[in-house]
């Protein structure tokens, strides 16, 4: 089959590579009908994750169809339509049972080497580097589903691919974030980074009862999109200092809430970018936490930081004293997807929300090389990309 | 001046005498050519590694160390060393299912391949005795006999291997009710005396089999196992590498459920 491969540090390649196989009981093989590139895909594309191996295939938001189950999969058979979140969960562990789905404890073939890093080791995800577990990717023609009776969720025929997608991971990474603010009424958030994940906080926001959201990027396009799609209030970090702009949209008092939308690959202003970036590119911090400290000292007194940005390492000048002093609470995680995908599914299929909105680009999986490179770079006014195998 | 002669003569040839053991001569000689190989294999940065599997390839021939002699030690013949001192591991995970469970599949000592990584196979010999089969390093393969010491329903195993066996060893496993009925406390406790000595923990060390891990590692599969039905594993996918080596634990547990969803079916 073809499938994305990671070549080294901002190099992918489609390549043909052997079709998966059932290998467990629980396992699945489904054929990929679509799948996308997540923003924490760049974070491993550019090379910040060092547990990647060259020809490690790429990839966590896909769907497609079933065409193999293995015997421990009950309720599922070929040619059932399915979404598979990104994370990998066994449903049976201390952590699923409590739907901290990307907690399992089980899933993780690397447990060990993750503990070493974390302390404890999170979930395996599909794609995403051997700290996770080494999993292959969905951007590929097929794809083994491991825990398939848990991790594959059918779609009603009526439901388009571009409408559902999503639903593997950004959309349930803005819900949830959006969700840890225990928004109340008249409640105004700021969402740092208007990426795709940045643009599903924003409509979630709204969706749980903000009655004001705040957005932060740089690109005009991503700040249109969240203006014209989500209703946002929009600031552009390099024409106006948002931490200004924050106080004096709300009277002084600060942003009941905020929202991380960056992640580790923030870019921002002045010398403390410079010293981010020099650290980064010589590999003496993993991590560029620009839209981080921002966030922390952007959030009102007895607030909420809600981070749906990927971090994976050592951060450094974290301004934790305005975070304790502030009485700041923080809620963050990599998305607990099993969770929401039934409940968004069905706001989809009420006709609260298209997802396909962030779509801004619609290629070939063999042309990922160029996917990736514009999706990084920005260009052509790139905010999401929908690969079809 | 004969006698003088003869006395020079014996001096200049007399070589150091064998100071080495039987059994940790082959295991020297073992582990050497493969940390010797392993160092080779990568290339400039490994001549170190090289350098010590050589050294360990030499005492395991020749039966001579002189680093045992230097220090007026000896593991050949009736002025062997005491047996080193057994290396000990515990490892506590908690497991989302009752402890009689727990207990009941992990007292069937068939059942520890599955998810012990370095064991073969286990048979049943009778109520208290059973034949272990484990692979060792370099492709080889070690058997001994082990007998339950201690058995207490629902909470505790113990059991240890029975002279004659080239890896003595032991193992204790604990099951303990989790506060709040948040599952079973699982508590290993292995403790065994590695093969080939120091040199031979620091061998296994190198080929990636540290004990610790190895107790860390099992102990999560049967986690997984009892929790999950299976033990995640990536072994058999594809990538830009190719195919990965199939996980033979996992075929059988394929094959296993496959039988049994026929037969059902």
């Amino acid at each position: 089959m073809r499938a994305v491969c990671w070549e080294g540090a901002g190099k992918v390649r489609v390549e043909s590579v052997p079709d998966p196989q059932i290998i467990n009981p629980r396992d699945a093989i489904v054929r990929v009908t679509s799948t996308a590139i997540c923003g924490s895909d760049l974070h491993l594309f550019d090379g910040y994750n060092p547990t990647m191996m060259k020809g490690d295939i790429l990839g966590h938001e896909f769907m497609g169809e079933v065409v193999d189950v293995g015997p421990g999969v009950p309720g599922l058979r070929p040619g059932d339509r399915v979404l598979v979140p990104f994370n990998i969960a066994c449903g049976s562990c201390f952590f699923c049972k409590q739907e901290l789905w990307s907690c399992c404890d089980n899933s993780n073939p690397n447990a060990l080497l993750a503990e070493q890093v974390m302390g404890y080791s999170p979930a395996g995800l599909f794609g995403y580097s051997h700290l996770t577990g080494g999993y292959a990717g969905g951007q590929a023609e097929y794809v083994r589903v491991p825990f398939a009776d848990v991790g594959c969720f059918k779609v009603p025929a009526h439901l388009s691919d571009e409408q559902v997608l999503f639903l593997t991971d950004v959309f349930p990474t803005g819900y949830m974030a959006a969700e840890n603010c225990d928004i109340r009424p008249g409640d105004t958030v700021a969402v740092f980074g208007c990426g795709p994940v940045g643009q599903f906080s924003i409509k979630s926001a709204f969706m749980l009862g903000a009655e004001r959201v705040i957005a932060i990027d740089r690109f005009p396009e991503r700040l249109r999109m969240a203006r014209e799609q989500g209703g946002a209030e929009v600031v552009d970090y390099e024409e106006t200092d948002p931490l200004e702009a924050l106080r004096e949209l709300t009277g002084g008092r600060g942003p009941d809430s905020v929202i991380d939308a960056v992640g580790m690959e923030a870019h921002g202003t002045g010398i403390g970018n410079l010293y981010d970036q020099a650290k980064q590119a010589v590999r003496i911090s993993t991590d560029r936490p620009t839209a981080l400290r921002q966030t922390m000292l952007a959030c009102r007194k007895g607030g909420t930081l809600s981070i749906p940005g990927v971090y994976t390492g050592l951060l450094d000048k974290i301004p934790f004293g305005a975070v304790m002093n502030k009485g700041v609470t923080i809620k963050t995680g990599q998305t607990h997807v099993h969770r929401y995908v039934r409940p968004l599914m069905e706001r989809i299929e009420r006709g609260e929300i298209d997802p396909s909105f962030v779509i801004t680009h619609r290629m070939r999986l063999d042309e990922a090389p160029h996917a990736y490179q514009i999706f990084r770079d920005k260009q052509d006014e790139c905010i999401k990309v929908v690969l079809a195998p | 001046m004969t006698e003088m002669l003869s006395h020079l003569k014996k001096n200049w040839q007399a070589q150091p005498e064998e100071n080495i053991g039987e059994d940790e001569r082959a295991i020297s000689a073992l582990a050497g050519g493969a940390l010797a190989l392993y160092g080779l294999r990568r290339g400039p940065g490994g001549l170190l590694l090289t350098g010590l599997g050589a050294a360990l390839v030499y005492r395991g021939l020749t039966g001579r160390s002189a680093a045992y002699r230097a220090l007026g030690l000896t593991s050949a013949g009736p002025d062997a060393l005491p047996a080193p001192q057994p290396l000990t591991v515990t490892r506590a995970e908690t497991v989302e299912r009752p402890r009689e469970e727990l207990y009941r599949h992990w007292r069937n000592f068939e059942n520890l391949p599955a998810f012990m990584q370095h064991l073969e196979s286990v048979t049943a010999l009778d109520e208290r005795r059973s034949r272990w089969a484990a692979k060792a390093p370099l492709g080889t393969r070690v058997e001994w006999d082990a007998e339950i010491v201690e058995d207490r329903p629902g909470e505790l195993i113990a059991w240890r291997s029975l002279p004659g066996a080239q890896v003595p060893s032991a193992g204790r496993v604990e099951f303990r009710e989790a506060t709040g009925g948040r599952g079973t406390v699982v508590r290993v406790q292995m403790e065994y005396t590695p093969p080939g000595g120091a040199l031979g923990a620091l061998a296994a060390l190198v080929a990636g089999e540290e004990p610790h891990k190895q107790v860390a590692d099992d102990l999560r599969n049967f986690k997984a196992l009892m929790e999950a039905g299976e033990v995640p594993t990536t072994r058999g996918q594809p990538s830009g590498r190719g195919m990965d080596e199939p996980d033979p634990r996992a075929a059988r547990l394929l094959a296993r459920a496959g039988a049994k969803k026929g037969s059902v079916a």
